[in-house]
């Protein structure tokens, strides 16, 4: 084996590459090969670092300094100066918004100090596409030593962890294996479920491209404990990357053996496919993305039963969201009794957030449950840009509920953010400055539901256009009182009577915003004012997109 | 990029299903496979021509009734030619606030056209979409397979320019 | 005993079928949840939302009909917030739904109507938003009003998995969604074989019936036409329930009285062309049997069912009968026949069908039913329409007495009433085919193998030393069943019955609305009253017919027959072009 006497990982997650960082490598490339540097100095592409907006980020290990920013042109100088001479190159170097100061090396920012990376362990640090990276860095272990306990003992200790499905519900994630292995029948599948779409969430897409093996793990270990030999990733046809990273991946892993029949000799067979989806929000949800990887509209199911019992054409299926499945290989290697040292008692182990909006560090990190909201967004988020005021956070995204300020010291987890009147969902963090209107905001969210029903029960249908439209004549500075009367009838009754938890969460997120900030609702109505300015009425913000021929106008 | 199938000579278009029965070839053996032949059979027309329906149907064993309902809920599929370049600007909350209306509207200054409709040469179409899960480089946009982040409205021409 | 659970409902024990849903639960402890969508014959949907309850420990409200009962589980089906959801659903939609109820077809039939009016629903609190979508009168038969449709998708299961044509689907989604056809077509050019159930089961006005109430109105009010009525079998004993009465009553008198109050000249019956179709249609099996010719041979009454084989089976189409279905053969003869001897020019004779069914409508219009010279049929009514006349002339049908066809096509045998129920036309066939190839008297006239709501039925009946097999089947998606069986060359059957609607066509799409399989029994118990009831209960001893051989046609399958009474059939496309 090649050693090299320094790294230079370059991140190419989406972000960073869509802020130029082909053109980074390949100068970087060019330039160490140019030197006679090439078999000193490896460049290894990574995926998402999770400083997104300081991209395109690179850190040069061994000392494990950040470079932000980086352009082609710095490039002469990052190799001249610190690959050559030992130097660090000052201005290209990170700086802490608390403290001006370059910051020297990674393990040294408040940025990383108050994460914990167990899912995102490798992501920005291996190569995604190689196999042998995965490996090194303890990769397929987990499943080699669960094949040897045997699925009775992954079971049990996935149940121990204490783990809870991160798609949004929070369901116990041992609890639902379980099931799926007390099942009866000979045919089980596994589905994870990467249909990523929750406004301000990306989590999924980034631990795909940056670590893809470590959901094939998952998916493999699940399987094993629960007694299916299939698995799909169900995944939005929009994620181009994280598609081809996935299937190279499971190309490799097969011909390794880690996929397919007899793995590891030891019996057990397992093999993943993958499908994509073709647009539509609701197919997240578990029962619809089982229509639609079926080839049908994807429209939820009635629950009972529960999809460990009809799952997937009719099958027992245990379905996880992608950042669930990233947590099993740590926990079948390091133990429930590690993992539940990290997080709180109700809700053990870390959370993947995606932080969006107006805050200074744009991105994905990984703190550990119950984190509160104030340390996310100022101490690893670095706070609001520009010198504004925080107005509100909205997590768990457009099903999630928004907080304001009086709220900012809520511990972040499952049951503390339910309690505050929120949830915690994906993971997403969305940040709002004082300069945005919040009947406007709602107007936004009320669009995506309406755009996003599947319209099958009449509350949801019926329920997300009038919202839509009640909203609409707010911000058009036509609303009325009358008008607020009935967004309170309709969330009462889109959240209770709806037929999946789409349309159950639709009010959660607009009801907030009505909660925290009435006066604002109420200039609208009364004054036909806008505090914030932004709404300007007749019209204001977008119209509602033409309707294609032969659909029902409104 | 959208091929008008009703449109092309009947050599051509003949030519052009040979390749359709091709991809349901491919997949109709795989359980639920209708969403995957959709998909490829919009890779390559740019939409879903209907005259491609009937040996999707014949081959599934389902009436073509159920492929347009499947083809008219996803988002992704267009049951008629669409622009040549599809623009997808992303309208939810992480996007809006940072200035999506903006870059729709200098879109709609370059272009001429309202979301769900294309230019009268059939070079563009618009459509405003549902988050693409680029809301660290908000706002972001699509345009056929190509991912913009941090988009401003003054970066739109140079954006579309580079597509012409 | 069936494993029980005990639970609570509105503070009440009550228990249980272990499985069943708290609706069904709820009802047989004589408590009632409002639905909209449920329909006793179809899988649980739960769209509508409008039998919210709560359940003890549930974070939301559940869905009656769907949700499963347990043991000590705690329901209520009446609370404030309960009232408030319910309530709420149902404004929602009828805030998109038009409130033209006045000139609607379902207006006083509507089970949104219905609804709101249970539920005293009387503001209009939501902002309207009514559909823009476009009417499509395409059909000969039937008419559908997206913005009428409430998506309950009833009719598209009817359509999609009882009917297995596949014409009705949800199109788009969210607020978009609604039933549609491929391509948004009219259903004329939907591969849509007009049979007519989603008609019959749908909720409101969405999918109606094409309206000839004005046409027939005009020809009765018009003193230089001759107006002739007929009547299907089944109708006589569903007609009643237009007027209240019980499914099942028979009211073949009243209904001749209602006819002529309304202005017909002469009412006859269809039932004498039933008899006249086992005459021509057991001499059709016979002559095949005997010439080799091609088998099984299938009946052509119903003509959703036949439009469904031109499209889905075109290859069985010389199976098929060339016997016109009873209402055609009636109107060729009406206006040959019955002109000649009534000495009517038959330009100025209308011909109009009370019929069960939607399909007749189009089968009325097909091109290649005009041997007389004339249009056979001019207009078609399904006895919704006829309820709709008889209400709007004021007629007291339940009053009316009991009255007489008039002659001489007004007379018939019991063999003609069973056409009305799936298996009849069978059973009446056999009895004529037996006594034709033995010579001899058949005891027992009812032949049970081939009644009832089976999907598919069989039986094998020995005449003479040949033993005829036969099958049959009614709903198009059991007649899809024996087609693959013919079609794979599977089936060694002489006979096969095949009736469009499901249960025949006392189940037909034009019957009265609600049509369910508790009350198509009914019906079908009626039809066989009818036929016990009849003097004579075989074809081939109809007087009338057998004059008419004598008089007009000579005999059956002869040159006279084949002109008027047969017709050809036409392959079509089974997708939408």
């Amino acid at each position: 084996m090649h050693l090299y006497r320094a790294h230079v990982l370059v991140c190419a997650g989406t972000n960073c590459s869509l802020k130029g960082h082909r053109a980074v490598r390949d100068a970087l490339t060019r330039e160490i090969v140019g030197r006679g540097l090439g078999d000193e100095i490896k460049v290894v592409e990574t995926g998402c670092f999770g400083l997104c907006e300081q991209g395109p980020t690179i850190v040069v290990y061994p000392e494990g300094v950040l470079y932000c920013r980086v352009k082609a042109e710095d490039v002469p100088d990052l190799v001249g100066i610190h690959l050559l001479k030992g130097r660090r190159v000052d201005r290209l170097m990170y700086r802490e918004p608390t403290r001006p100061v370059a910051v020297q090396t990674v393990p040294e920012l408040d940025y990383f100090r108050k994460q914990v990376r167990v899912v995102l362990d490798n992501c920005g640090v291996i190569d995604p596409d190689s196999l042998e990276e995965y490996i090194g860095h303890g990769g397929y272990t987990a499943l080699a030593r669960a094949l040897e306990d045997g699925p009775a003992r992954v079971l049990a200790e996935v149940k121990a962890s204490g783990l809870r499905g991160r798609g949004g519900a929070g369901f116990p994630a041992g609890l639902k294996w379980e099931f799926g292995a007390k099942a009866p029948g000979p045919i089980k599948y596994v589905v994870c479920n990467a249909d990523e779409g929750e406004p301000g969430t990306f989590k999924d897409r980034l631990i795909l491209e940056g670590d893809p093996h470590r959901i094939l793990e998952g998916m493999a270990i699940c399987g094993f404990a629960t007694g299916a030999r299939q698995g799909y990733v169900y995944i939005r046809g929009e994620y181009g990357l994280s598609i081809s990273r996935l299937e190279h991946s499971i190309r490799n892993a097969r011909e390794l053996g880690l996929l397919g029949e007899n793995i590891f000799n030891s019996g057990f067979s397992f093999d993943v496919e993958v499908r994509f989806g073709a647009g539509a929000y609701v197919c997240g949800e578990e029962t619809a993305l089982f229509e639609s990887l079926e080839g049908k509209r994807g429209e939820p199911r009635i629950k009972p039963p529960y999809p460990t019992e009809v799952g997937l054409f009719g099958r027992p299926t245990v379905i996880n969201n992608v950042e669930t499945l990233a947590n099993i290989p740590a926990i079948v290697n390091r133990g429930a009794a590690w993992y539940r040292s990290i997080g709180t008692d109700t809700c053990p182990g870390t959370k993947v957030f995606t932080l969006t909006g107006d805050i200074v560090n744009e991105g994905l990190i990984e703190v550990p449950m119950g984190m509160t909201l104030r340390e996310v967004i100022y101490d690893i988020g670095g706070g609001i840009p520009g010198g504004r005021r925080f107005k509100m956070a909205q997590t768990g995204g457009t099903s999630g509920g928004c907080l304001p300020e009086s709220l900012l010291d809520v511990p972040m987890d499952y049951d503390k953010l339910a309690a505050a009147g929120s949830a915690l969902g994906s993971g997403a963090l969305l940040v709002m400055d004082d300069t945005h209107c919040i009947v406007d905001v709602a107007r936004v969210f009320a669009r995506f539901f309406l755009h996003e029903s599947c319209g099958q029960c009449a509350p949801c249908r019926e329920g997300t256009l009038q919202l839509h439209h009640i909203l609409d004549r707010f911000t058009a500075g036509r609303g009325s009182r009358e008008d607020l009367a009935l967004l309170g009838r309709l969330a009462k009754t889109m959240a209770g009577a709806s037929l999946c938890p789409l349309g159950q969460s639709v009010p959660l997120s607009i009801m907030t915003t009505l909660k925290h900030f009435e006066p604002e609702y109420l200039a609208h109505i009364d004054d036909r004012a806008c505090p914030a300015g932004t709404c300007r009425p007749p019209a204001g913000g977008m119209k509602p997109a033409a309707a294609g021929n032969g659909r029902r106008g409104y | 990029m959208s091929v008008a199938l009703e449109k092309l000579p009947s050599q051509l278009r003949e030519q052009r299903l040979k390749e359709v029965d091709q991809v349901i070839l491919r997949h109709r053996d795989r359980p639920g496979a209708l969403l995957t032949i959709l998909t490829e059979i919009q890779d390559l027309f740019g939409y879903l021509p209907e005259a491609t329906f009937k040996p999707v149907a014949q081959a599934l064993g389902i009436p073509v009734s159920q492929i347009w309902g499947v083809a008219t809920f996803y988002t992704l599929f267009n049951t008629r030619p669409r622009g040549r370049h599809m623009i997808r600007l992303c309208e939810n909350a992480p996007c809006h606030i940072q200035g999506t209306v903006a870059v729709l509207e200098a879109i709609q200054r370059e272009l001429g056209i309202a979301p769900g409709e294309d230019t009268q040469d059939g070079e563009w179409g618009l459509e405003l979409v549902s988050c693409l899960g680029i809301c660290g480089v908000a706002p972001a946009l699509m345009i056929d397979d190509q991912v913009y982040g941090n988009v401003r409205p003054e970066a739109i021409p140079a954006i579309l320019d580079s597509h012409r | 005993m069936k494993d029980q659970v005990r639970l609570t409902i509105d503070g009440r024990e009550v228990r249980a079928d272990r499985g069943s849903s708290i609706l069904a639960a709820a009802r047989d402890a004589g408590i009632t949840i409002p639905t909209l969508c449920h329909h006793p014959d179809q899988r649980v949907k739960a769209l509508c939302r409008i039998c919210v309850v709560e359940v003890e420990r549930s974070r939301t409200l559940q869905a009656a009909c769907a949700f499963p009962i347990a043991e000590d589980m705690v329901v209520r089906t009446r609370s404030p917030a309960i009232r408030e959801a319910r309530r709420t659903v149902l404004e929602l939609i009828i805030a998109r739904h038009p409130l033209d109820c006045l000139q609607c077809a379902r207006n006083l039939h509507c089970e949104l109507q219905t609804l709101a009016e249970r539920m005293g629903v009387r503001e209009a609190n939501f902002h309207r938003l009514d559909s823009s979508i476009e009417l499509d009168t395409s059909s000969p038969s039937l008419v559908r009003e997206p913005a009428k449709c409430i998506v309950c998708r009833r009719c598209v299961e009817a359509c999609q998995e009882v009917q297995q044509v596949g014409v009705l689907f949800p199109m788009h989604r969210g607020a978009d969604t609604v039933v549609g056809t491929a391509g948004d077509r009219g259903l004329l050019d939907a591969v849509c074989t007009m049979c007519g159930q989603c008609s019959l089961i749908c909720p409101t006005g969405a999918i109606t019936e094409q309206d000839h109430t004005r046409q027939v109105w005009e020809a009765l009010g018009d003193p230089k036409r001759h107006v002739v009525v007929q009547t299907a079998p089944a109708t006589r004993v569903t007609i009643g329930e237009e007027f209240g009465m019980e499914p099942g009553s028979i009211v073949t008198g009243k209904l001749v009285a209602a006819l002529r109050r309304l202005g017909f000249d002469r009412v006859f019956d269809t039932d004498f062309t039933a008899d006249l179709t086992i005459l021509e249609e057991a001499h059709e099996l016979l002559h095949r049997v005997k010439e080799g010719g091609v088998l099984p041979l299938i009946t052509s009454c119903s003509p959703g069912w036949i439009k469904y084989v031109e499209h889905f089976f075109p290859q069985l189409l010389p199976h098929l009968s060339s016997c016109k279905s009873p209402q055609q053969m009636f109107g060729a003869l009406a206006k040959t026949y019955y002109a000649e001897r009534a000495g009517i020019d038959p330009a100025d004779i209308h011909v109009v069908s009370i019929m069960p069914c939607t399909a007749k409508k189009f089968e009325a219009g097909r091109p290649e039913m005009t041997a007389s010279g004339y249009a056979d049929v001019d207009a078609v009514l399904t006895s919704r329409e006829l309820g709709r006349m008889l209400r709007e002339a004021g007629i007291d049908f339940a009053d009316l007495p009991e009255e007489e066809y008039d002659l001489p096509l007004g007379i018939s045998t019991g063999a003609a009433a069973i056409f009305g129920a799936s298996g009849g036309v069978m059973e009446a066939a056999l009895r004529t085919a037996y006594e034709t190839i033995t010579g001899s008297t058949l005891e027992v006239l009812d032949i049970t193998a081939v009644r009832g709501l089976d999907g598919i039925k069989e039986a094998a009946i020995e005449a003479g030393g040949l033993v005829v097999k036969a099958a049959v089947g009614h709903g198009l998606g059991n007649a899809r069943r024996l087609c693959e069986l013919v079609a794979g060359g599977a089936a060694d059957y002489h006979f096969i019955e095949i009736m469009g609607c499901p249960g025949g066509c006392i189940g037909g799409g034009g019957q009265p609305i609600p049509t369910t399989n508790a009350i198509r029994q009914r019906r079908i118990d009626a039809i066989y009253q009818v036929d016990r009831n009849m003097p004579i209960r075989k074809s081939h001893e109809n007087q009338v017919v057998k004059t008419l051989y004598a008089e007009f046609l000579g005999h059956p399958l002869g040159e006279k027959s084949h002109q008027l009474l047969h017709t050809h059939y036409q392959p079509r496309e089974r997708y939408p072009a």
